[in-house]
């Protein structure tokens, strides 16, 4: 206990933050230059023409709508956690995942409504790109609720709580990026058909 | 009843008080799956040689092509087998997956993950006074991604098509269809495979080094008190992580175009008459998305070296660097440049004249923040007591070839004079100097400098000095003339020229090109034979082989997994206080307060030392200096 104590004594390091956090935010950063590579890629090819032009399926305004409530979710997750309302923080990680999972389900029954209009993966560029960019963001979805699979464990584990608040803060941190992501990507679809 | 039983340890990482110096553990978590940064630069260095080795013994094999076209090279049958034509040349496929790899072997796993790898490593936490990296886990990860990623290429030199052919810029059509040529079948996919994982082993060290360089210093090291090489390692982490995705995406779309059938970049393409189902793909969208991180890639290779070699001039030159501040903006200058230039290495696809011009002047913008850096090596050199040491001489190899190579790139940075250079031999001696050569130079001045700490041993340093003189000769006269080539219009990547009458008068160049190539690879081998060699004979290192000022020379000679014995030391100065008047060695490490150097401190050092005497010194100190 002496060591602890050494600890409160010892003058702050400049400028320093926690490490882990700061490498989910550079993580969050490499995700988001992947996109902006895409993004990017179909505004060059869109301007070169012979683009087919298609609407996007309405179920999409739906899913949007139940990732924006997934962040919503995770951040009263949080907040319980800082609190020390540990049957809370399991409760709101449930209903996260349970949206993840629904908003995942969605985009899926978007791209058969895709098939349906005659947009397949195979053809324009244009409907590859949508593909593309929603299944990627999907991929990244997924690898998110495995994320929340772990904090659900460590909430299980006790490890969850006012003072150990790293970890199922980084996962708000990745999951509210990547609800952001696809707002952007979703305003980005409407703007460039 | 939400407040059952909780751990109640705090947050804070406390790394300190770890007692990290007896970490025993068997040989598989030792050697093989270790967590500590000095031991994975080793694997990164180790596997970064091995691939330099191939890349060179490929690029001797292609020039004996190029300069001994007339000769035979039936001898190399039991190495090379099928791919000797029963004339006993060198296969035409053959030949392009060589400088296809020679160029992808070179600029990813030799000078990416082999310098990077190795140096922002090791160097990291040693100069910044951490115990380790941010994540050792991550730090394990990314060489395992790297050596898996080896694993695959390497594989791919050896099936019966070939490995990938089209070029290390992998530009579609050609690297999109397999009907185009042998090796854009398995080779290409391999390839793809191979770099992808590349791709996830550089973004987990990069995330690694930019953490740990802010979050990880030491009691009072400031940023103004960061080592230049640490400042580089942090800029290339920072370009690598906001490049190497681009290329993933880039890579991505080849594949799904590849495997999948889509038609991102192919369109409008026939195969004996017959035409392909693609429609709609663009080749130039390929072409912006690759050097969107391509261009970035060579400051990615370069950056580490120009920092080594910062380093390494002030301390032989027992001089303080020349103008830290303008180093430091440079650096960070060329960084931002390097994202916005790309499309100078596609002047002839066709673009828009008025965007050419635009890339030509922010292309041309680059010499300034270059320029500034040689500048500031010339000045430390100037008037300095320089210690020629192999790794000051590599030091000052990798100024002259970066001046000599940075000088073409300013023609070739023209959108109107590339047309005539595009794809000659001219972009290939450019590159090779400024980048290539300047950057493995930067790479053996850093192997040359920290052998003591990495391996408590030091290099011979005749065999050094020979092995510099016979590198440092070999490369100029295998680049020089290539400019001559270049212009008069040679095209890089073709097999053979005797066909052209035009080019027949260049045979004896390329010869003396192939001779000097052949030269330099072998004085290689003295190299390592010094490597090996020195790391179980050579001779015990002190503790402070070439009085440097930074921080890894405080630690033990053979540091453990937590460098340092005892609590981690505090910075009070800069790296550079070399040769300061009044001071009684010609170095005063950063660990020294200027409360004990009274007779060199400057008058504002001076006022320093009541701040250092309340415990909290550095951070107050910085915040005066706002």
């Amino acid at each position: 206990m002496t060591t602890e104590f050494k600890i409160v004594e010892e003058p702050k390091k400049p400028l320093s933050m926690h490490p882990k956090k700061f490498a989910m935010w550079i993580f969050v950063a490499t995700v988001g230059m992947l996109f902006a590579a895409l993004t990017s890629a179909y505004i060059v090819r869109q301007a070169e023409g012979n683009w087919l032009y298609f609407n996007l399926p309405t179920l999409l305004n739906w899913t949007t709508a139940v990732i924006l409530l997934s962040s919503v979710s995770m951040q009263l997750a949080y907040w319980s956690a800082k609190k020390d309302l540990l049957d809370r923080v399991k409760l709101w990680i449930s209903v996260t995942m349970v949206l993840g999972l629904v908003f995942l389900v969605g985009q899926f029954l978007a791209w058969q409504d895709l098939v349906a209009h005659n947009v397949y993966f195979v053809g324009n560029p244009s409907g590859s790109f949508l593909y593309v960019i929603t299944g990627l963001h999907g991929l990244h979805i997924i690898s998110a609720i495995i994320y929340l699979v772990i904090v659900m464990v460590s909430a299980y584990r006790f490890k969850i709580h006012s003072r150990s608040l790293a970890q199922i803060e980084m996962c708000a941190t990745y999951w509210h990026f990547l609800g952001g992501l696809w707002l952007y990507l979703f305003i980005f679809l409407i703007l460039n058909r | 009843m939400a407040t059952v039983d909780i751990h109640t340890q705090a947050d804070v990482h406390h790394h300190d008080d770890h007692d990290h110096e007896h970490h025993h553990g068997n040989f598989w978590t030792n050697y093989i799956f270790c967590q500590d940064h000095k031991v994975i630069a080793k694997q990164f260095l180790i596997t970064g040689m091995f691939w330099a080795l191939i890349g060179g013994t490929m690029s001797v094999l292609f020039r004996l092509q190029l300069g001994f076209p007339e000769a035979s090279i039936e001898w190399l049958r039991p190495v090379l087998g099928g791919w000797i034509t029963p004339e006993g040349k060198l296969d035409t496929e053959f030949y392009l997956a060589l400088v296809t790899m020679h160029g992808t072997i070179m600029v990813f796993f030799v000078l990416t993950a082999g310098l990077s790898g190795t140096f922002s490593n090791f160097l990291i936490p040693l100069q910044v006074g951490a115990r380790d990296m941010a994540s050792g886990f991550m730090n394990m990860l990314s060489y395992w991604f790297f050596f898996l990623s080896s694993v695959i290429m390497f594989v791919s030199i050896f099936i019966s098509t070939g490995p990938a052919s089209g070029g290390w810029t992998i530009y579609p059509p050609l690297s999109a269809l397999p009907q185009a040529m042998s090796g854009s079948g398995l080779g290409m996919t391999l390839w793809l495979v191979s770099m992808a994982l590349f791709i996830v082993s550089s973004l987990l060290g990069g995330i690694n080094y930019i953490t740990t360089v802010i979050n990880m210093r030491t009691k009072g090291m400031s940023f103004s008190r960061l080592p230049l090489t640490v400042w580089a390692f942090f800029f290339t982490a920072i370009i690598g992580v906001l490049s190497f995705p681009v290329l993933f995406a880039a890579a991505l779309l080849l594949i799904f175009d590849r495997s999948f059938g889509t038609s991102f970049y192919l369109s409008d393409i026939y195969i004996n008459g017959e035409a392909l189902p693609n429609q709609g793909g663009s080749p130039v969208l390929f072409q912006h998305l690759f050097w969107f991180l391509g261009h970035p890639e060579v400051y990615i290779v370069i950056l580490p070296s120009l920092g080594i070699t910062s380093e390494i001039i002030a301390t032989n030159s027992r001089k303080p660097i020349f103008g830290y501040k303008a180093m430091v903006g440079s650096i960070l200058f060329i960084t931002i440049l390097s994202f916005v230039v790309w499309a100078h290495h596609m002047f002839v696809t066709g673009m828009n004249p008025f965007l050419g011009s635009i890339f030509t002047l922010l292309t041309l913008i680059i010499a300034v923040p270059s320029a500034v850096k040689i500048f500031n090596y010339v000045t430390t050199l100037w008037k300095g007591n320089i210690i020629f040491t192999p790794a000051m001489l590599f030091s000052i190899g990798l100024v002259s070839f970066f001046l000599s190579g940075g000088i073409t790139g300013i023609f070739l940075g023209n959108s109107a004079v590339d047309i005539q250079l595009h794809d000659t031999y001219f972009v290939v001696a450019h590159f090779h100097l400024v980048m290539g050569s300047a950057s493995f130079f930067g790479m053996l001045a850093g192997v040359y400098h920290w052998f003591p700490k990495m391996f408590g041993r030091m290099m011979d340093d005749r065999l050094g000095k020979i092995h510099f003189w016979i590198t440092f000769i070999g490369v100029y006269l295998v680049f020089f003339p290539m400019h001559y080539i270049g212009i008069a219009g040679f095209p890089r990547r073709y097999y053979s020229w005797t066909n052209f009458e035009l080019f027949n008068s260049f045979a004896d160049l390329n010869m003396l090109v192939s001779t000097a190539a052949i030269l330099t690879l072998s004085a290689q081998f003295i190299f390592l034979f010094n490597f090996f060699y020195s790391i179980f004979r050579g001779k015990v290192a002190p503790a402070n082989p070439w009085k440097s000022n930074s921080l890894e020379w405080t630690t033990p000679r053979h540091p453990g997994h937590g460098n340092w014995p005892g609590e981690i030391p505090t910075v009070y100065r800069w790296p550079y206080d070399y040769s300061k008047p009044g001071a009684k060695d010609d170095y005063i490490p950063q660990t020294v307060p200027y409360s004990e150097t009274p007779e060199s401190n400057l008058p504002h050092e001076n006022d320093l030392i009541k701040l250092e005497m309340e415990d909290s010194g550095a951070i107050v100190v910085e915040d005066k200096k706002h």
